[in-house]
Order: C-alpha cells, then sequence, then structure tokens
C-alpha cells in the first residue's frame, strides 16, 4: 500500500496523526492507513469539548461498513474542539484524511508527551508491519 | 490459501484481497459503499467461484434430497427451476443452506457455501450411501454473479442470438444449461440478474467480456450489505448448527406437507412447534445514528434477544440488523452498543428489494 504520510506530523502506534498547532494545541486524525484499513467511513463518534483524556485513552469511535475502531487521544490533555462536519460527512476522513478529516482539537497538559511520539519515519514502519 | 480462475484479474481491478473460508477473494476494489450503490442503480459481478456447485445423478437422487432436505424438491415441476432449503442435523439445526437446480428427476445441480464444504460433502456422502444416486464435486467450474437492474439486459447484450434464445425467457428462480455453461436467474443481492456456471479455463475471458460490458466488479464486503439489506441470511452468523430453522426466519423454507416424507430433522422440529416457539427472527433499523453488527444484546418487551448480522445500509442511510428476539417482542427495542443503549424499530426481516426501500 502507498499510503500517504506527511513528514511535517507525529504519529502514534494505534494510526493517529497529530499536529502541533504551536499554541499547546494539537490537531488529531486518523491517517491514510488507518482509513485505507478501516474502508469507507459512516459514522463517527466524538468526544464532548471540555472532557479530559490521558494518553492513550478511547475518546472517538470510527465505525466503517467494516468494523468500528476506538480512537485515542495521543497525549493528556482537554478536548477544546471537535470536527462536526465529519459527524455528517464521515467519507471526508476517506477522501482528505490530513484535511478536512480531521477529527478533534486538544489543549496538551503536558508538552514533553509529544517528544515521544513518532515521527513519519517511525510510523511509516510501523504501518509496514 | 486457494485462489479461484480470477485471481489475476481481481489484482488487476484493483482488489483488496481477504481471507474467506481459506480463499483469497475480493473484500472491496476500492470503495464498498460505491460498489454496494453500482449493483443498486445498474450492474456488478461477483466472483462466487469458491462456493461449491455439486451435481447429483442416479436414479435415487430424487428421493436422497427428499430425504436430506427440509424443503421438498417434489414442489420442482419444470426443469432449471431452483429451490432454496436447509440440510439439517437429526436435531433440526442447520447444517447449511443450499440452492438446488431441477435438471431431471435423476439430475441435479446443487450449490453449498464455501465455508462449510467439509462438513457438508461428508454428511451428504454419507447420507446418500443407502439411496441409488452419487455426487460429484464440479471443481472444474468457476461462478460469477451478475445483478442489478441493468445485469440481464448488460449480459444478453453480449451473448450470441442461439443462447440469448435460451437465457432471455428464463424465469426468476430459474436455470438452464447452455452448451457447457449453467446460467441461472438467481442471487444473493435482492436485485434480478444471473448466476452463471462455466469452465474455469474461461474464466477470465468471461470476466473480461463482462468488464467490457461495463458490468463492474464487486467485492464480497458489498455483497454482505446488499444480501443483509435483501433480508437474506448468512450461514454461520444467522443460523448455524445451534439454531433452529424455525427461529431464524426459515420457517417458509421447511415443507411439511405431505406429512409421511420424513427428512432429517423433522421429528426435531415437530417437537419443537409443539412445545412452543419462544423466538422470532426480525429486523431492526436503528432509530438515531450508530451502526449495528453481529451478536449485540438486544432487550425489548419479554426479555433479551441478539442481533445476528448488522450493518450500515447504504442504501437507506440507517444501521439495519437481523435479530432473533422473545417471540412477545413488540415494536420497539433497544440494542446494546458498545455498553449504551439505543432504540430501534423491529420490522420485518427485509429492508430493500429491487432497488427500493420496503420499510
Amino acid at each position: 500500500m502507498s499510503s500517504n504520510i506527511p513528514s511535517d506530523l507525529k504519529y502514534t502506534k494505534s494510526h493517529e496523526w497529530v499536529r502541533d498547532n504551536g499554541d499547546g494545541t494539537v490537531t488529531v486524525g486518523i491517517t491514510d492507513h488507518a482509513q485505507e484499513l478501516l474502508g469507507d467511513l459512516v459514522h463517527i463518534e466524538l468526544p464532548e469539548p471540555g472532557a479530559e483524556y490521558g494518553a492513550e485513552d478511547g475518546c472517538a469511535v470510527a465505525e466503517s461498513v467494516k468494523a468500528a475502531s476506538d480512537i485515542y487521544a495521543p497525549v493528556p490533555g482537554m478536548i477544546v474542539e471537535v470536527n462536526e462536519a465529519v459527524q455528517d460527512s464521515p467519507e471526508l476522513i476517506n477522501s482528505d484524511p490530513y484535511g478536512d478529516g480531521w477529527m478533534f482539537v486538544m489543549r496538551v497538559d503536558d508538552e514533553d508527551a509529544l517528544g515521544e511520539l513518532l515521527d513519519a519515519e517511525a510510523y511509516a514502519a510501523e504501518a509496514e508491519e | 490459501m486457494q485462489r479461484t480462475a480470477l485471481y489475476t484479474r481481481h489484482l488487476e481491478s484493483g482488489a483488496k484481497m481477504v481471507d474467506f473460508a481459506g480463499w483469497e477473494m475480493p473484500i472491496h476494489y476500492g470503495s464498498q459503499l460505491q460498489e454496494h450503490h453500482q449493483v443498486r442503480n445498474d450492474a456488478g459481478m461477483f466472483d462466487v467461484s469458491h462456493m461449491v456447485i455439486l451435481d447429483l445423478e442416479g436414479a435415487g437422487s430424487k428421493a436422497f434430497l427428499q430425504y436430506l432436505l427440509a424443503n421438498n424438491v417434489d414442489k420442482l415441476k419444470d426443469s432449471g427451476k431452483a429451490l432454496y432449503s436447509c440440510m439439517l442435523t437429526p436435531e433440526g439445526t442447520v447444517i447449511d443452506d443450499l440452492i438446488v437446480y431441477f435438471i431431471t428427476d435423476t439430475q441435479w445441480r446443487i450449490v453449498v457455501n464455501a465455508g462449510t464444504r467439509e462438513k457438508d460433502i461428508a454428511w451428504m456422502q454419507q447420507q446418500i450411501a443407502s439411496f441409488d444416486a452419487t455426487l460429484t464435486e464440479r471443481d472444474d467450474l468457476s461462478m460469477i454473479a451478475v445483478q442489478g437492474p441493468n445485469a440481464r439486459a448488460k449480459v444478453l447484450g453480449i451473448m450470441p442470438a442461439d443462447e440469448v434464445a435460451i437465457v432471455e425467457p428464463l424465469k426468476t428462480f430459474y436455470g438452464a444449461f447452455v452448451n457447457d455453461w449453467f446460467i441461472a436467474r438467481t442471487g444473493y443481492t435482492g436485485e434480478d440478474g444471473f448466476e452463471m456456471m462455466f469452465p474455469n479455463g474461461q474464466a477470465e475471458k468471461v470476466w473480461d467480456a463482462l468488464l467490457a460490458a461495463d458490468i463492474k466488479p464487486i467485492g464480497l464486503g458489498a455483497r454482505d450489505t446488499l444480501r443483509l439489506e435483501a433480508g437474506m441470511n448468512l450461514y454461520g452468523t444467522d443460523m448455524d448448527e445451534t439454531t433452529s430453522p424455525l427461529t431464524s426466519g426459515l420457517g417458509w423454507t421447511i415443507a411439511w406437507q405431505p406429512e409421511e416424507r420424513n427428512f432429517i430433522g423433522r421429528s426435531a422440529l415437530e417437537a419443537l412447534k409443539a412445545a412452543g416457539i419462544k423466538q422470532k427472527f426480525v429486523g431492526l433499523v436503528l432509530e438515531g445514528k450508530g451502526v449495528l453488527r453481529g451478536h449485540m444484546k438486544v432487550v425489548c418487551n419479554g426479555g433479551e434477544g441478539e442481533t445476528t448480522s448488522g450493518t450500515f445500509s447504504p442504501t437507506l442511510g440507517v444501521a439495519i440488523a437481523l435479530a432473533r428476539v422473545p417471540a412477545s417482542c413488540g415494536d420497539t427495542c433497544e440494542v446494546d452498543i458498545r455498553g449504551k443503549f439505543h432504540p430501534a424499530k423491529v420490522v420485518k426481516p427485509s429492508f430493500v428489494r429491487n432497488g427500493k426501500s420496503v420499510l
């Protein structure tokens, strides 16, 4: 599979991507590889703004015609914004996983946690497996 | 892992291949949703060569089938007519569901599921011993199903006139031999179309001709959402050797008459019926957002039940399921989706026919 893995993003082993917005928040979505694995998405459950999560806590669900997949908070923090557009049009995640298909924005509790995420090269190696 | 004669063609069409009952099969060719709509709105083709084609021959063939199957092949009077039936254990549970085509009293063709191949054949060979009949596996044949509102026209459009003369008049649930092919107006999608069986060596040529007629390849993923919308059972999830056809929405396939016909499982079914059937098989339509899957807990009047298969219905835009629930279950229920209860409507187990909602 020739999935797209932008080099300016960070990644988790569980196939979330993380964009550092430089203001103490990060934007989170699922990778191109993840949407390929899931197939056509048909239903997204997003967290409530204001909800607090630890790293690797399940905070959203992406359901395709095939299966339901938990989406995990990549770092500890609080949800400050969710992308309601993907609730109405889950296919945005298939067509534009790193753009219009973003899922939520978190205020990061501990900036050091960002350093523990994978870079594009390390994620590419994970996704190969 | 086994491969059909069309394996290379699947890769050429961009298929994502998965393990299905020991066969490397296409789950989709890019988008399961698009493939689903393609079949509902136009025409698509499925490689179903993994399914098991069996030919039954001999003077005792009819008597054997009347003993083996819960439905009664004596209903088949016209050559080519097909019958859907369950094959039961003596305990009245389901070994498999199948289609049998009547050719003559001494010649029948049977199609059973790929996932139950070994046990089906073993069971049939065990039962056939006392009949003057022989069963032959036709692994030399491939099978392609072409389904959709435009399926018949597109297939007939590329057939020579002498074959059209045989195939065009076929009524629903009839098949016919056309030289070394068998073509039947049957399927598993709730749409019109054909299932075509032919020698493996011709498979790639047939596939290419169908592609050229603008019939798109459809994976097993869409096959599942199409059959579920049509309310057609899937063996292994909607019924199996732990369930009765009477609680699987398959009561209509049991031929109780004539009473003197002794078929395998009959006495067990009669006992179950006499004791009172405590469950029924229904369709569910989720009221809000979310996706129903197989084997979710259902709570309703009279107790608890379970979805047997579920999905997001691409045609209806809502989640649907087949479910086994208490017989007293009313018009509504709640389904446990990952720990939260969601309301659902209880309907007849059929959602879409010929492209249209039947809700």
